[in-house]
């Protein structure tokens, strides 16, 4: 019997969901295959982040932006049910030489297409009433957004589904089943074969895993973070509004624990605080001094949160490649397989232009930028594939 | 006795119920320094909550089994805080276990910045008791609708009835217990509703012979009861409440072997109040976020599992009482006697062991009776309200599972919110587990065991803290 899918995608996440539903847009039959539920990963764990702000000029800032403009679109539709928010991001610095490396990052930012303003010191309260008083200054983004994840995954796949997509949950996949010549054939799950010409590896923080289970060999490993979430309160934080050391931690590579204050409002009433990054791999254990860190990094910001309660925290883990940049594309080792994975703390934000970008390729469309830098084949001359055929 | 973080408790007693307060005595009895860590105000846990002294109660003990042996336990307590071989912690509500060079308790005392406290001890015994377990049917968000246990805490603690007319329902043998204290307390009880029919614990006739203490206790109920012509209706479950601003009435329907109501047995009792339980759920995150293991009881809760000498998978933590399994009163002081011994490296007596084992089994027994049939959900309209913190109907649960890919509690919770409010899931949790259909038992994550106010997060603890 004939497949009746033309691509198997691994992983339920939003990237999973995003490359299922482009890839039906682009007339394609996908099957989706997830050993959770939807949304049981990274997207679970995640604050829904749709960032420009915090990325320098490169591909990543190209696939924010082009996920900008295709959030927009999928706001149309989903927006309400996704919870939608294009409520714009605002960098502070609290001292004047904090100033300049966020001039000089937002110049180079501008150049590259991202809207971004200087907002002094004392225009500060009229975007945000409740940050802190004697702060220097920092920058708008009006194009970051928000939506929350686990949503967002979960319309996507039913938008896929509803355009032909299968789904099936809770079944893992055991194996990548490959031809002679080594192209694939499709997968295997615990409760069945499915057969395809193309597999796409979604899987997130076990990309690595799955990538083995293809025999090649793709360096996905987690970066630990914990979020804080408030009592439902007013809106007393109307943009997402983080510290500039933001930006430093979220492109460095150190292994030691790293925090910057992040904080924003939610539709639903509780404030999110984050962001912390451990290379720590799975543990999930609750560090307090993670937590004391977090919420004297939100509490500096908006002295008001020091009154509010915690009612929750949360852990995730990001998957990350050594030069944090995802791997989206056709893998040359393996005819036939594909990677969309390894979106750091991104994932959210650049599942639609990944989901796109694969769309793409699977059915030979013109590139809608280049997809060189984020070769899933780059790192293996540094890391040897291990049991590649 | 340790007065400041950095001095060190031999062992650290979380809970002081009656495992709690019998670990804590016992260790204390053998030499070691104890801290005694509770939430509440006064020693007792749920199980001897009793009226604070300003209520002047004549004679709690009136609403009390067992109130002897708690009389004794407390006798110890005061002797050994009085020679500070037991500092009493009250009021601190421990929202994570930290592993520090043995280890360290963080709690919240109330909610200023610097209502916080840290403890440290070598060793952790974990005594945080139960929650109840509820199974949600249309109306039960009416006023006049409470807890089973709800209902005895109020009675216990202030001495309060929550109606003059009072239906118990559920399963399980906490209803007997607080519908015999409400009787006691002067409530009209129309009608026990017990959703199992029993037979379960037939099948454990020697289990049963062997714990005649447990039998007098469900015999001294049952006299109470009979004496004030209380009916068991088994089999049985109140599929709805009726009212607008307060329930006036329930509707009854017997029950098919898998729980769902049998169409044509309605009946209606009127009532001006209802007092549900299905059993109680260990209270165990504390245990779990450091990755205890844990194992599913017959009553499809998710228990600590322990060793025979209480010790969980983590070292250096133990564990008694319904934190291993929901057993009662005498169990856990018993489970509490025996960890108190193995923390101390001394052998414990072989009695307190037998009685353990013939109080364990006796427990599973019972849970295997009430464990929920897996039509309950029968009796639930779409409209139902299942999570009452977010207001989160039936019918958003079962589109997330549906047509949204949930298939679990945490990732209904992620798609409806269901479980993300105040309770944390704790209320809901069981009902959308079932809803959500995966069927499987396991511990939730909580990686705060409680609310703790932002400004005590910030608060820098530890040997470097000023």
């Amino acid at each position: 019997m004939r497949s009746p899918h033309d691509v198997v995608v691994i992983g339920a996440g939003v990237v999973g969901a995003a490359c299922a539903y482009y890839a039906t847009l682009a007339g394609l039959r996908p099957a989706v295959v997830d050993r959770g539920p939807v949304a049981g990963g990274t997207t679970g764990a995640g604050e829904g982040n749709l960032l420009v702000s915090d990325k320098e000029p490169g591909p990543e800032l190209d696939l924010a932006l082009l996920s900008t403009r295709l959030w927009r679109e999928l706001a149309a539709t989903l927006g309400d049910a996704v919870e939608y928010e294009p409520k714009g991001g605002l960098v502070v610095a609290a001292h004047p030489a904090g100033l300049e490396p966020l001039r000089r990052f937002a110049a180079g930012q501008a150049a590259a297409g991202v809207d971004c303003a200087e907002v002094k010191g004392d225009e500060l309260a009229a975007l945000e009433p409740h940050l802190a008083p004697g702060l220097a200054g920092g920058f708008h983004y009006p194009q970051d957004a928000q939506v929350q994840p686990a949503l967002a995954a979960a319309h996507l796949l039913r938008a896929a589904r509803a355009r032909g997509a299968e789904v099936f949950l809770g079944e893992e996949v055991t194996a990548v089943r490959t031809r002679a010549d080594g192209s694939v054939l499709g997968v295997t799950t615990d409760r069945r074969r499915l057969d395809a010409p193309a597999v796409v590896n979604a899987a997130g923080t076990w990309g690595g895993e799955l990538a083995r289970l293809a025999g090649v060999d793709l360096p996905v490993l987690p970066r630990r973070g914990f979020v804080l979430v408030t009592e439902p309160l007013p809106r007393i934080v109307r943009h997402k509004v983080y510290a500039a050391d933001y930006v430093a931690d979220v492109a460095s590579g150190s292994a030691a624990l790293q925090t910057s204050a992040v904080v924003e409002g939610t539709p639903a009433g509780p404030v999110l605080i984050g962001a912390s990054r451990e290379r720590v791999g799975f543990d999930r254990t609750l560090a307090p001094e993670v937590l004391r860190r977090l919420a004297e990094g939100a509490a500096a910001l908006f002295p008001v949160l020091r009154e509010v309660t915690v009612q929750r925290a949360y852990r995730g883990f990001r998957p990350y490649l050594p030069d944090h940049l995802p791997a989206i594309g056709a893998d040359p080792r393996v005819p036939g397989l594909y990677h969309a994975c390894g979106h750091e703390g991104a994932g959210i934000g650049l599942a639609p232009a990944t989901g796109l970008l694969i769309a793409g390729q699977l059915t030979g469309a013109a590139p809608e930028l280049d997809l060189t830098p984020m070769r899933p084949d780059r790192f293996a001359d540094r890391h040897p594939a291990e049991g590649a055929r | 006795m340790p007065t400041s973080p950095s001095d060190r408790y031999d062992l650290a007693v979380v809970g002081a119920g009656p495992g709690g307060l019998a670990a804590a005595v016992t260790a204390a009895d053998h030499g070691l320094t104890v801290a005694l860590v509770d939430a509440g105000p006064r020693p007792g846990g749920q199980f001897y909550r009793h009226p604070a002294p300003a209520l002047g109660a004549a004679r709690p003990e009136r609403l009390h089994h067992g109130w002897s042996v708690f009389a004794a336990l407390t006798a110890r307590l005061r002797a050994h805080t009085a020679h500070h071989r037991i500092t009493h912690l009250a009021g601190h509500h421990v929202w994570t276990a930290e592993r520090a060079d043995g280890w360290r308790l963080h709690a919240t005392t109330g909610p200023g910045p610097d209502d916080a406290a840290v403890v440290e001890a070598a060793a952790v015994l974990l005594a945080t008791g139960a929650y109840e377990r509820q199974l949600p049917f249309p109306g039960w968000t009416l006023p006049g609708v409470v807890t089973a246990g709800g209902a005895q805490a109020m009675l216990k603690s202030s001495l309060v009835l929550p109606g003059r007319r009072i239906v118990l329902a559920g399963s399980g043998p906490l209803l007997l217990a607080a519908a015999s204290s409400l009787v006691t307390a002067g409530a009209e009880v129309p009608a026990i509703v017990e959703a199992a029919d029993y037979l379960g614990y037939a099948r454990g006739l020697p289990v049963l012979l062997g714990n005649p203490a447990k039998l007098a206790e469900g015999a001294g109920h049952g006299a109470t009861l009979l004496r004030h012509g209380v009916r068991l209706l088994r089999g049985s479950a109140v599929t709805e409440a009726h009212g607008t601003d307060r329930v006036t009435a329930v509707t009854v329907a017997r029950l098919d072997r898998r729980w769902r109501p049998v169409p044509g047995t309605e009946r209606r009792i009127a009532c001006d109040a209802v007092a549900v339980g299905h059993g109680l759920v260990p209270q165990i995150e504390l245990a779990t976020e450091l990755g205890a293991a844990t194992r599913a009881t017959p009553d499809g809760t998710a228990a600590l599992a322990v060793d025979g000498e209480q010790r969980t998978s983590v070292d250096g933590l133990w564990a008694a009482g319904e934190t291993c399994g929901v057993g009662g009163a005498d169990l856990a002081v018993a489970e509490g006697v025996l960890a108190a011994y193995a923390v101390a490296g001394r052998p414990a007596p072989a009695g307190v062991r037998r009685r353990r084992d013939r109080r364990r089994a006796f427990a599973e027994l019972m849970a295997a009776a009430h464990r929920p049939g897996p039509d309950w959900t029968g009796w639930l309209t779409p409209e139902t309200e299942v999570c009452r913190c977010e207001e989160v109907p039936v019918r958003a649960v079962r589109e997330a599972v549906a047509e949204l890919g949930a298939r679990d509690a945490r990732s209904v919770k992620l798609l409806t919110r269901a479980g993300m409010g105040w309770c944390q899931g704790r209320m809901c949790g069981p009902a959308v587990a079932c809803l959500a259909g995966d069927g499987k038992v396991g511990a939730d994550s909580r990686p705060l065991a409680c609310p703790v106010p932002l400004g005590q997060l910030a608060r820098r603890t530890g040997p470097d803290a000023d």
